[in-house]
Protein backbone atom coordinates (compact mmCIF):
# COMPACT_ATOMS: atom_id res chain seq x y z
CA UNK A 1 0.00 0.00 0.00
CA UNK A 2 0.76 3.74 -0.76
CA UNK A 3 2.03 5.73 2.16
CA UNK A 4 -1.70 7.25 3.19
CA UNK A 5 0.31 10.76 3.33
CA UNK A 6 3.14 12.02 1.29
CA UNK A 7 4.26 15.48 0.68
CA UNK A 8 6.68 15.82 -2.55
CA UNK A 9 8.91 19.35 -2.65
CA UNK A 10 5.70 21.05 -1.12
CA UNK A 11 6.37 25.20 -0.98
CA UNK A 12 3.96 27.79 -0.61
CA UNK A 13 4.15 31.25 -1.70
CA UNK A 14 1.75 33.46 -0.34
CA UNK A 15 1.52 37.45 -0.98
CA UNK A 16 4.80 36.92 -2.08
CA UNK A 17 6.27 35.44 1.34
CA UNK A 18 7.87 32.31 1.41
CA UNK A 19 5.95 30.28 4.00
CA UNK A 20 7.16 27.15 3.70
CA UNK A 21 9.88 25.32 1.28
CA UNK A 22 10.90 22.04 0.25
CA UNK A 23 8.87 20.16 2.22
CA UNK A 24 9.64 16.18 1.68
CA UNK A 25 7.43 13.78 3.89
CA UNK A 26 6.20 10.57 3.97
CA UNK A 27 3.90 9.49 6.65
CA UNK A 28 3.37 5.97 7.32
CA UNK A 29 -0.19 4.43 7.22
CA UNK A 30 -1.94 4.36 10.74
CA UNK A 31 1.11 5.88 12.26
CA UNK A 32 0.89 9.01 14.76
CA UNK A 33 3.31 12.12 13.59
CA UNK A 34 3.63 15.17 16.05
CA UNK A 35 4.58 18.09 14.47
CA UNK A 36 6.63 20.41 16.31
CA UNK A 37 8.24 24.11 15.99
CA UNK A 38 8.29 27.51 17.12
CA UNK A 39 5.06 29.94 16.69
CA UNK A 40 4.52 30.92 13.03
CA UNK A 41 6.88 28.40 11.65
CA UNK A 42 4.45 27.43 9.34
CA UNK A 43 2.78 24.08 11.06
CA UNK A 44 -0.49 25.13 10.82
CA UNK A 45 -0.19 25.90 7.19
CA UNK A 46 1.56 22.65 6.61
CA UNK A 47 -1.81 20.85 8.16
CA UNK A 48 -4.05 22.84 6.29
CA UNK A 49 -2.15 21.79 3.15
CA UNK A 50 -2.86 18.10 4.01
CA UNK A 51 -6.17 18.98 4.30
CA UNK A 52 -6.79 20.48 1.22
CA UNK A 53 -7.65 23.37 2.69
CA UNK A 54 -4.59 25.39 0.95
CA UNK A 55 -3.18 24.47 -2.13
CA UNK A 56 0.97 24.38 -2.21
CA UNK A 57 2.02 26.43 -5.01
CA UNK A 58 4.86 23.82 -6.04
CA UNK A 59 5.33 20.52 -5.35
CA UNK A 60 2.69 18.11 -4.22
CA UNK A 61 0.63 16.37 -1.87
CA UNK A 62 -0.94 13.30 -1.74
CA UNK A 63 -2.89 11.40 0.16
CA UNK A 64 -3.59 7.10 -0.70
CA UNK A 65 -1.57 8.23 -3.75
CA UNK A 66 -3.99 10.45 -5.43
CA UNK A 67 -3.23 14.36 -5.59
CA UNK A 68 -4.73 16.26 -2.97
CA UNK A 69 -6.56 19.70 -4.78
CA UNK A 70 -9.86 19.90 -2.03
CA UNK A 71 -10.76 18.72 1.17
CA UNK A 72 -11.76 14.94 1.17
CA UNK A 73 -14.16 13.42 3.80
CA UNK A 74 -11.65 10.45 4.64
CA UNK A 75 -9.48 13.56 5.84
CA UNK A 76 -10.90 14.67 8.92
CA UNK A 77 -9.75 17.87 10.74
CA UNK A 78 -9.65 18.90 14.75
CA UNK A 79 -9.02 22.81 15.17
CA UNK A 80 -7.88 23.81 18.30
CA UNK A 81 -10.92 26.50 18.62
CA UNK A 82 -13.57 23.64 19.60
CA UNK A 83 -15.92 27.18 20.72
CA UNK A 84 -16.17 28.36 16.98
CA UNK A 85 -15.85 24.79 15.24
CA UNK A 86 -18.87 23.75 16.78
CA UNK A 87 -22.47 24.69 15.61
CA UNK A 88 -24.10 26.77 18.72
CA UNK A 89 -27.57 26.23 17.57
CA UNK A 90 -26.97 22.59 17.47
CA UNK A 91 -26.83 20.06 20.37
CA UNK A 92 -24.08 17.87 20.76
CA UNK A 93 -25.91 15.27 18.79
CA UNK A 94 -26.65 17.89 16.03
CA UNK A 95 -23.42 18.53 15.37
CA UNK A 96 -22.13 14.61 15.18
CA UNK A 97 -24.86 14.31 12.54
CA UNK A 98 -23.62 17.37 10.43
CA UNK A 99 -20.90 14.82 9.65
CA UNK A 100 -23.57 12.21 8.57
CA UNK A 101 -25.63 14.20 6.93
CA UNK A 102 -22.46 15.88 4.79
CA UNK A 103 -21.50 11.90 4.53
CA UNK A 104 -24.70 10.74 3.13
CA UNK A 105 -25.91 8.65 5.68
CA UNK A 106 -29.76 8.12 6.09
CA UNK A 107 -31.71 9.86 8.62
CA UNK A 108 -32.93 6.64 9.81
CA UNK A 109 -29.24 5.14 10.37
CA UNK A 110 -28.30 8.06 12.31
CA UNK A 111 -29.40 8.18 15.88
CA UNK A 112 -27.65 4.99 16.24
CA UNK A 113 -24.01 6.31 14.78
CA UNK A 114 -24.65 9.66 16.89
CA UNK A 115 -25.28 7.26 20.10
CA UNK A 116 -22.06 5.01 19.55
CA UNK A 117 -20.02 8.03 18.32
CA UNK A 118 -20.18 10.10 21.73
CA UNK A 119 -20.53 7.14 23.75
CA UNK A 120 -16.66 6.85 22.35
CA UNK A 121 -15.89 9.92 23.30
CA UNK A 122 -17.94 9.85 26.77
CA UNK A 123 -20.45 12.16 26.22
CA UNK A 124 -23.19 9.98 26.02
CA UNK A 125 -24.86 11.37 28.93
CA UNK A 126 -24.77 14.91 26.96
CA UNK A 127 -26.57 14.12 23.78
CA UNK A 128 -28.99 17.32 23.87
CA UNK A 129 -26.83 19.42 25.44
CA UNK A 130 -25.49 22.50 23.35
CA UNK A 131 -21.74 23.13 23.07
CA UNK A 132 -22.10 26.68 25.13
CA UNK A 133 -23.55 24.31 28.47
CA UNK A 134 -20.01 22.22 27.78
CA UNK A 135 -16.77 22.03 28.95
CA UNK A 136 -13.46 23.34 26.75
CA UNK A 137 -12.44 19.18 27.35
CA UNK A 138 -15.76 17.91 26.25
CA UNK A 139 -16.25 20.69 23.48
CA UNK A 140 -13.00 19.29 22.34
CA UNK A 141 -14.91 15.94 22.70
CA UNK A 142 -17.47 16.31 20.46
CA UNK A 143 -15.05 17.54 18.11
CA UNK A 144 -13.53 14.79 18.08
CA UNK A 145 -16.52 12.96 17.62
CA UNK A 146 -17.63 14.57 14.80
CA UNK A 147 -14.39 13.61 12.90
CA UNK A 148 -14.95 10.26 13.87
CA UNK A 149 -18.53 10.43 11.97
CA UNK A 150 -16.19 10.79 8.92
CA UNK A 151 -14.41 7.42 9.56
CA UNK A 152 -11.48 9.41 8.24
CA UNK A 153 -8.03 7.14 7.48
CA UNK A 154 -6.44 10.40 8.08
CA UNK A 155 -6.88 12.85 11.50
CA UNK A 156 -5.55 16.12 11.17
CA UNK A 157 -5.13 17.69 14.49
CA UNK A 158 -4.31 21.48 15.11
CA UNK A 159 -3.02 21.61 18.91
CA UNK A 160 -6.11 20.20 20.13
CA UNK A 161 -5.50 20.38 23.50
CA UNK A 162 -3.72 24.06 23.52
CA UNK A 163 -6.56 25.75 25.08
CA UNK A 164 -7.32 23.27 27.85
CA UNK A 165 -6.21 22.71 31.41
CA UNK A 166 -3.10 20.10 32.30
CA UNK A 167 -5.43 17.21 34.09
CA UNK A 168 -8.24 17.39 30.92
CA UNK A 169 -5.02 16.97 28.33
CA UNK A 170 -3.65 14.58 29.35
CA UNK A 171 -7.04 12.85 30.31
CA UNK A 172 -7.66 13.44 26.25
CA UNK A 173 -4.36 12.30 25.30
CA UNK A 174 -5.05 9.10 25.95
CA UNK A 175 -8.81 9.13 24.49
CA UNK A 176 -6.76 9.71 21.50
CA UNK A 177 -4.34 7.64 21.84
CA UNK A 178 -7.29 4.69 22.45
CA UNK A 179 -9.66 5.76 19.86
CA UNK A 180 -7.23 5.93 16.96
CA UNK A 181 -5.36 2.48 18.17
CA UNK A 182 -9.22 1.26 17.72
CA UNK A 183 -9.72 2.88 13.72
CA UNK A 184 -6.39 2.66 12.90
CA UNK A 185 -6.46 5.95 11.20
CA UNK A 186 -3.11 7.95 10.34
CA UNK A 187 -2.41 10.82 12.72
CA UNK A 188 -1.12 14.29 11.95
CA UNK A 189 -0.80 16.18 15.00
CA UNK A 190 0.50 19.96 15.40
CA UNK A 191 1.30 20.79 19.05
CA UNK A 192 3.76 23.11 21.04
CA UNK A 193 4.07 21.24 23.84
CA UNK A 194 7.69 18.88 23.45
CA UNK A 195 6.30 16.37 26.07
CA UNK A 196 3.08 15.95 24.40
CA UNK A 197 4.87 15.06 20.87
CA UNK A 198 6.80 12.62 22.67
CA UNK A 199 4.28 11.08 24.54
CA UNK A 200 1.97 10.72 21.78
CA UNK A 201 3.91 10.13 18.37
CA UNK A 202 5.89 7.80 16.64
CA UNK A 203 7.42 10.38 14.90
CA UNK A 204 8.41 13.75 16.29
CA UNK A 205 8.85 16.35 12.98
CA UNK A 206 10.64 19.28 14.28
CA UNK A 207 9.96 22.43 11.64
CA UNK A 208 12.48 25.74 11.11
CA UNK A 209 10.78 29.13 10.39
CA UNK A 210 11.49 31.73 7.27
CA UNK A 211 10.85 29.97 6.04
CA UNK A 212 8.91 27.08 7.45
CA UNK A 213 11.17 23.67 6.13
CA UNK A 214 11.40 20.60 8.05
CA UNK A 215 14.83 20.77 10.39
CA UNK A 216 14.75 17.52 11.94
CA UNK A 217 12.55 14.01 12.21
CA UNK A 218 13.41 12.29 15.51
CA UNK A 219 11.63 8.41 15.91
CA UNK A 220 9.99 7.69 18.67
CA UNK A 221 10.84 4.62 20.74
CA UNK A 222 8.62 4.34 23.65
CA UNK A 223 6.39 1.18 23.57
CA UNK A 224 2.86 1.10 23.91
CA UNK A 225 0.50 1.57 25.04
CA UNK A 226 1.58 4.90 26.80
CA UNK A 227 0.98 5.78 30.19
CA UNK A 228 0.90 8.94 31.72
CA UNK A 229 3.22 8.17 34.79
CA UNK A 230 5.24 5.00 33.81
CA UNK A 231 5.99 6.37 30.42
CA UNK A 232 7.13 10.05 31.40
CA UNK A 233 9.76 8.57 34.05
CA UNK A 234 11.38 6.05 31.23
CA UNK A 235 15.33 7.45 30.63
CA UNK A 236 14.22 7.46 26.42
CA UNK A 237 11.38 9.93 27.25
CA UNK A 238 13.74 12.29 29.27
CA UNK A 239 16.11 11.82 26.14
CA UNK A 240 13.59 12.51 23.90
CA UNK A 241 12.23 15.94 25.43
CA UNK A 242 16.06 16.73 25.68
CA UNK A 243 16.84 16.22 22.48
CA UNK A 244 13.36 18.17 21.01
CA UNK A 245 14.27 21.45 23.86
CA UNK A 246 17.20 21.80 22.47
CA UNK A 247 16.33 21.83 19.08
CA UNK A 248 13.72 24.18 19.99
CA UNK A 249 16.33 26.29 22.00
CA UNK A 250 18.47 26.43 18.54
CA UNK A 251 15.30 26.92 16.71
CA UNK A 252 14.37 30.13 18.98
CA UNK A 253 17.51 31.57 18.74
CA UNK B 1 -34.91 46.29 31.63
CA UNK B 2 -34.54 45.94 34.94
CA UNK B 3 -37.50 43.42 35.95
CA UNK B 4 -41.16 44.26 36.92
CA UNK B 5 -40.13 45.90 40.77
CA UNK B 6 -39.18 49.05 38.97
CA UNK B 7 -42.40 48.68 36.87
CA UNK B 8 -44.76 50.83 39.74
CA UNK B 9 -41.92 53.66 40.18
CA UNK B 10 -41.64 53.72 36.32
CA UNK B 11 -45.32 54.25 35.93
CA UNK B 12 -45.38 57.22 38.35
CA UNK B 13 -44.03 59.71 36.23
CA UNK B 14 -46.50 59.22 32.95
CA UNK B 15 -49.27 58.56 35.42
CA UNK B 16 -48.31 62.32 37.31
CA UNK B 17 -48.32 63.70 33.77
CA UNK B 18 -51.46 62.42 32.92
CA UNK B 19 -52.60 63.49 35.96
CA UNK B 20 -50.86 67.25 35.65
CA UNK B 21 -52.79 67.63 32.58
CA UNK B 22 -55.88 66.83 33.23
CA UNK B 23 -55.47 69.30 35.72
CA UNK B 24 -54.77 71.62 33.25
CA UNK B 25 -57.12 71.83 30.90
CA UNK B 26 -59.81 71.28 33.47
CA UNK B 27 -58.21 74.61 35.57
CA UNK B 28 -57.84 76.33 32.06
CA UNK B 29 -61.38 77.36 32.20
CA UNK B 30 -63.20 76.10 29.15
CA UNK B 31 -60.70 75.46 26.80
CA UNK B 32 -62.41 73.87 24.09
CA UNK B 33 -59.20 73.62 22.15
CA UNK B 34 -59.56 71.99 18.18
CA UNK B 35 -55.70 70.26 18.98
CA UNK B 36 -56.14 69.59 22.33
CA UNK B 37 -58.39 67.07 24.86
CA UNK B 38 -57.76 66.25 28.66
CA UNK B 39 -56.81 63.01 28.96
CA UNK B 40 -60.36 61.63 30.45
CA UNK B 41 -61.89 62.62 26.90
CA UNK B 42 -59.08 60.48 25.38
CA UNK B 43 -60.00 57.78 27.41
CA UNK B 44 -63.32 58.29 26.36
CA UNK B 45 -62.52 58.28 22.97
CA UNK B 46 -60.84 55.54 22.78
CA UNK B 47 -63.54 53.29 24.84
CA UNK B 48 -65.89 54.07 21.98
CA UNK B 49 -63.43 53.97 19.28
CA UNK B 50 -62.83 50.27 20.91
CA UNK B 51 -66.35 49.60 21.09
CA UNK B 52 -67.62 50.13 17.83
CA UNK B 53 -65.15 48.97 16.35
CA UNK B 54 -63.87 51.57 14.38
CA UNK B 55 -60.69 51.13 15.77
CA UNK B 56 -60.00 47.62 15.42
CA UNK B 57 -60.96 47.74 11.48
CA UNK B 58 -58.71 50.56 10.63
CA UNK B 59 -55.82 48.91 12.70
CA UNK B 60 -56.37 45.68 10.49
CA UNK B 61 -56.23 47.44 7.62
CA UNK B 62 -52.85 49.34 8.82
CA UNK B 63 -51.38 45.97 9.85
CA UNK B 64 -52.66 44.33 6.63
CA UNK B 65 -50.54 46.97 4.62
CA UNK B 66 -47.63 47.29 6.83
CA UNK B 67 -47.26 42.99 6.93
CA UNK B 68 -47.87 42.89 3.39
CA UNK B 69 -45.42 45.67 2.63
CA UNK B 70 -42.78 43.73 5.41
CA UNK B 71 -42.56 40.94 3.96
CA UNK B 72 -42.17 42.42 0.00
CA UNK B 73 -39.88 44.25 0.97
CA UNK B 74 -38.72 41.88 3.77
CA UNK B 75 -38.09 38.87 1.51
CA UNK B 76 -36.05 40.84 -1.36
CA UNK B 77 -33.53 42.73 1.12
CA UNK B 78 -33.32 38.76 2.85
CA UNK B 79 -32.46 37.80 -0.90
CA UNK B 80 -30.39 40.30 -2.24
CA UNK B 81 -28.32 40.20 1.64
CA UNK B 82 -27.84 36.48 1.16
CA UNK B 83 -26.57 37.16 -2.34
CA UNK B 84 -24.70 40.52 -1.58
CA UNK B 85 -23.06 38.70 2.00
CA UNK B 86 -22.04 35.23 -0.02
CA UNK B 87 -20.88 36.82 -2.88
CA UNK B 88 -18.87 39.89 -2.13
CA UNK B 89 -17.98 40.64 -5.40
CA UNK B 90 -21.98 40.99 -6.47
CA UNK B 91 -21.89 42.84 -3.60
CA UNK B 92 -19.15 45.33 -4.82
CA UNK B 93 -21.00 45.25 -8.33
CA UNK B 94 -24.22 47.12 -6.84
CA UNK B 95 -23.11 48.85 -4.35
CA UNK B 96 -22.56 52.05 -5.60
CA UNK B 97 -26.29 51.49 -7.06
CA UNK B 98 -27.77 50.73 -3.76
CA UNK B 99 -26.15 53.52 -1.71
CA UNK B 100 -27.67 55.60 -4.11
CA UNK B 101 -31.01 54.34 -3.78
CA UNK B 102 -31.11 53.75 -0.35
CA UNK B 103 -30.87 57.29 1.15
CA UNK B 104 -34.09 58.10 -0.97
CA UNK B 105 -36.86 58.83 1.73
CA UNK B 106 -39.75 56.05 1.12
CA UNK B 107 -42.02 58.65 1.73
CA UNK B 108 -40.58 60.48 -1.25
CA UNK B 109 -42.26 57.89 -3.37
CA UNK B 110 -45.67 58.78 -2.50
CA UNK B 111 -46.07 60.86 -5.64
CA UNK B 112 -45.06 58.52 -8.31
CA UNK B 113 -46.33 55.09 -6.46
CA UNK B 114 -49.76 57.28 -6.58
CA UNK B 115 -49.50 57.48 -10.54
CA UNK B 116 -48.47 54.03 -10.73
CA UNK B 117 -50.91 52.56 -8.28
CA UNK B 118 -54.07 55.12 -7.27
CA UNK B 119 -54.93 55.09 -4.14
CA UNK B 120 -55.56 51.83 -1.73
CA UNK B 121 -53.26 48.99 -0.25
CA UNK B 122 -50.93 48.39 -3.24
CA UNK B 123 -49.83 52.09 -2.92
CA UNK B 124 -49.40 51.71 0.57
CA UNK B 125 -47.86 48.28 0.03
CA UNK B 126 -45.40 49.49 -2.29
CA UNK B 127 -43.74 51.79 -0.24
CA UNK B 128 -43.40 49.73 3.29
CA UNK B 129 -41.62 47.27 1.31
CA UNK B 130 -39.16 50.17 -0.18
CA UNK B 131 -38.23 51.19 3.55
CA UNK B 132 -38.48 47.60 4.55
CA UNK B 133 -35.94 46.54 1.68
CA UNK B 134 -32.87 47.94 3.65
CA UNK B 135 -32.53 47.23 6.81
CA UNK B 136 -33.12 43.19 5.89
CA UNK B 137 -30.44 43.79 2.80
CA UNK B 138 -27.82 45.95 5.40
CA UNK B 139 -28.24 43.58 8.00
CA UNK B 140 -28.26 40.31 6.39
CA UNK B 141 -25.94 40.90 3.95
CA UNK B 142 -23.33 41.69 7.13
CA UNK B 143 -24.34 38.92 9.09
CA UNK B 144 -24.07 36.23 6.12
CA UNK B 145 -20.52 37.99 5.81
CA UNK B 146 -19.61 38.01 9.55
CA UNK B 147 -20.16 34.03 9.56
CA UNK B 148 -17.72 32.53 11.80
CA UNK B 149 -14.74 31.24 9.10
CA UNK B 150 -13.72 28.55 10.86
CA UNK B 151 -17.68 27.01 10.15
CA UNK B 152 -16.91 27.76 6.71
CA UNK B 153 -13.97 25.42 6.60
CA UNK B 154 -15.88 23.01 8.61
CA UNK B 155 -18.15 23.10 5.73
CA UNK B 156 -15.39 22.61 3.29
CA UNK B 157 -13.87 20.11 5.38
CA UNK B 158 -16.85 18.10 5.49
CA UNK B 159 -17.77 18.83 1.71
CA UNK B 160 -21.23 20.06 2.34
CA UNK B 161 -22.94 21.44 -1.30
CA UNK B 162 -23.38 25.01 -1.56
CA UNK B 163 -26.96 24.62 -0.41
CA UNK B 164 -26.43 22.94 2.74
CA UNK B 165 -23.58 25.17 3.21
CA UNK B 166 -26.44 28.11 2.71
CA UNK B 167 -28.78 26.10 4.45
CA UNK B 168 -26.78 24.42 7.61
CA UNK B 169 -23.82 26.82 8.42
CA UNK B 170 -24.71 30.63 7.13
CA UNK B 171 -28.04 30.89 7.40
CA UNK B 172 -28.55 29.52 11.26
CA UNK B 173 -25.59 31.49 11.96
CA UNK B 174 -26.58 34.92 10.96
CA UNK B 175 -30.14 33.93 11.66
CA UNK B 176 -30.42 35.77 15.25
CA UNK B 177 -29.00 39.18 13.47
CA UNK B 178 -31.45 38.48 10.56
CA UNK B 179 -34.71 38.62 12.94
CA UNK B 180 -33.14 41.98 14.46
CA UNK B 181 -33.27 43.62 11.29
CA UNK B 182 -36.59 42.19 11.29
CA UNK B 183 -37.65 43.58 14.15
CA UNK B 184 -36.23 46.97 13.17
CA UNK B 185 -37.91 46.43 9.27
CA UNK B 186 -41.15 45.72 11.25
CA UNK B 187 -41.19 48.84 13.12
CA UNK B 188 -40.17 50.97 9.98
CA UNK B 189 -43.44 49.10 8.39
CA UNK B 190 -45.45 50.25 10.75
CA UNK B 191 -44.30 53.92 11.03
CA UNK B 192 -44.08 54.00 6.79
CA UNK B 193 -47.62 52.46 6.78
CA UNK B 194 -49.07 55.04 9.24
CA UNK B 195 -47.13 58.10 7.46
CA UNK B 196 -48.68 57.39 3.72
CA UNK B 197 -51.86 57.22 5.27
CA UNK B 198 -51.80 60.71 7.19
CA UNK B 199 -50.07 61.82 3.51
CA UNK B 200 -52.50 60.48 1.09
CA UNK B 201 -54.20 56.54 1.50
CA UNK B 202 -57.73 56.92 2.56
CA UNK B 203 -57.82 53.69 4.68
CA UNK B 204 -56.62 53.13 8.26
CA UNK B 205 -55.19 54.24 11.49
CA UNK B 206 -53.63 57.15 9.65
CA UNK B 207 -56.04 58.20 7.71
CA UNK B 208 -58.90 58.33 10.77
CA UNK B 209 -55.98 60.26 12.87
CA UNK B 210 -56.41 62.72 10.26
CA UNK B 211 -59.95 62.87 9.69
CA UNK B 212 -60.38 63.66 13.21
CA UNK B 213 -58.53 66.20 13.05
CA UNK B 214 -59.94 68.02 10.05
CA UNK B 215 -63.44 67.46 11.47
CA UNK B 216 -62.23 69.01 14.63
CA UNK B 217 -62.39 65.82 17.26
CA UNK B 218 -59.25 66.47 19.22
CA UNK B 219 -60.61 63.87 21.35
CA UNK B 220 -60.93 61.16 18.97
CA UNK B 221 -57.53 62.13 16.87
CA UNK B 222 -55.60 61.51 20.10
CA UNK B 223 -57.32 58.47 20.77
CA UNK B 224 -55.97 57.40 17.83
CA UNK B 225 -52.60 58.28 18.62
CA UNK B 226 -52.82 56.57 22.01
CA UNK B 227 -53.72 53.65 20.04
CA UNK B 228 -51.02 53.88 17.46
CA UNK B 229 -48.64 54.11 19.98
CA UNK B 230 -50.35 50.98 21.74
CA UNK B 231 -50.05 49.10 18.49
CA UNK B 232 -46.65 49.75 17.43
CA UNK B 233 -45.63 48.22 21.03
CA UNK B 234 -47.25 45.26 21.16
CA UNK B 235 -45.85 44.37 17.98
CA UNK B 236 -42.20 45.43 19.22
CA UNK B 237 -42.83 43.25 22.36
CA UNK B 238 -44.20 40.35 20.91
CA UNK B 239 -41.22 40.39 18.36
CA UNK B 240 -38.78 40.41 21.35
CA UNK B 241 -40.75 37.51 23.31
CA UNK B 242 -40.43 35.54 20.08
CA UNK B 243 -36.45 36.71 19.67
CA UNK B 244 -35.97 35.18 23.22
CA UNK B 245 -37.81 32.12 22.79
CA UNK B 246 -36.45 30.79 19.63
CA UNK B 247 -32.52 32.15 20.02
CA UNK B 248 -32.25 32.49 23.68
CA UNK B 249 -31.13 28.78 24.43
CA UNK B 250 -27.56 29.43 22.95
CA UNK B 251 -27.06 32.81 22.30
N1 LIG C 1 -3.23 33.42 4.52
C1 LIG C 1 -1.98 33.83 4.81
N2 LIG C 1 -1.42 34.84 4.11
C2 LIG C 1 -0.18 35.29 4.40
N3 LIG C 1 0.57 34.78 5.37
C3 LIG C 1 0.08 33.77 6.10
C4 LIG C 1 -1.21 33.25 5.86
N4 LIG C 1 -1.45 32.26 6.76
C5 LIG C 1 -0.34 32.17 7.51
N5 LIG C 1 0.58 33.07 7.12
C6 LIG C 1 1.93 33.24 7.67
O1 LIG C 1 2.57 32.00 7.59
C7 LIG C 1 3.43 31.80 8.69
C8 LIG C 1 3.11 30.48 9.33
O2 LIG C 1 1.83 30.56 9.96
P1 LIG C 1 1.22 29.31 10.73
O3 LIG C 1 -0.08 29.74 11.29
O4 LIG C 1 1.21 28.14 9.84
O5 LIG C 1 2.28 29.10 11.89
P2 LIG C 1 2.20 28.13 13.15
O6 LIG C 1 3.48 27.39 13.19
O7 LIG C 1 0.95 27.34 13.12
O8 LIG C 1 2.18 29.16 14.34
P3 LIG C 1 1.53 28.97 15.80
O9 LIG C 1 2.45 28.08 16.57
O10 LIG C 1 1.53 30.36 16.35
O11 LIG C 1 0.17 28.40 15.62
C9 LIG C 1 3.23 32.98 9.61
O12 LIG C 1 4.30 33.86 9.43
C10 LIG C 1 1.94 33.59 9.14
O13 LIG C 1 1.95 34.97 9.35
MG1 LIG D 1 -0.76 27.19 14.37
Amino acid sequence: MTAPIALRNVGLTLGGKRILDGIDLEIARGSFTCVVGPSGCGKTTLLRLVAGLVLPTEGEVQIGGTRVVAPRRDVAVVFQDYGRALLPWRTAAGNVSLALEAMGVAPRARPARIRDLLGRVGLAEHADKFPAQMSGGMQQRLQIARCLAQQPEVLLMDEPFGALDAMTRQGLQDEVLALVGDSGATVFFVTHDLEEAAYLGDVVIGLLPHPGRIARQVAVKLPRPRDQLATRELPEFLRLRRELFDFMRTAEA
Amino acid sequence: MSGLHALPRALAVPALLLIAAEAAMRLGGGTTSDALAPPSAVARALAIGLGDGSLLAASLATLAAAIGGLMLGGALGLLLGLLFGTVPALARLFSITVEAIRPVPAVALIPLALILFGFGYRLEISIVAFAAIWPMLVFTQSAVAGVEPRLIEVARALRLPLGARLWKIVIPFALPRIFVAFRLAAGVALIVAVTVEIAVNPLGLGYGMTMAQQTLRPAEMLAYLVWIGVVGWVLNVALLAVQRRAFGRFM
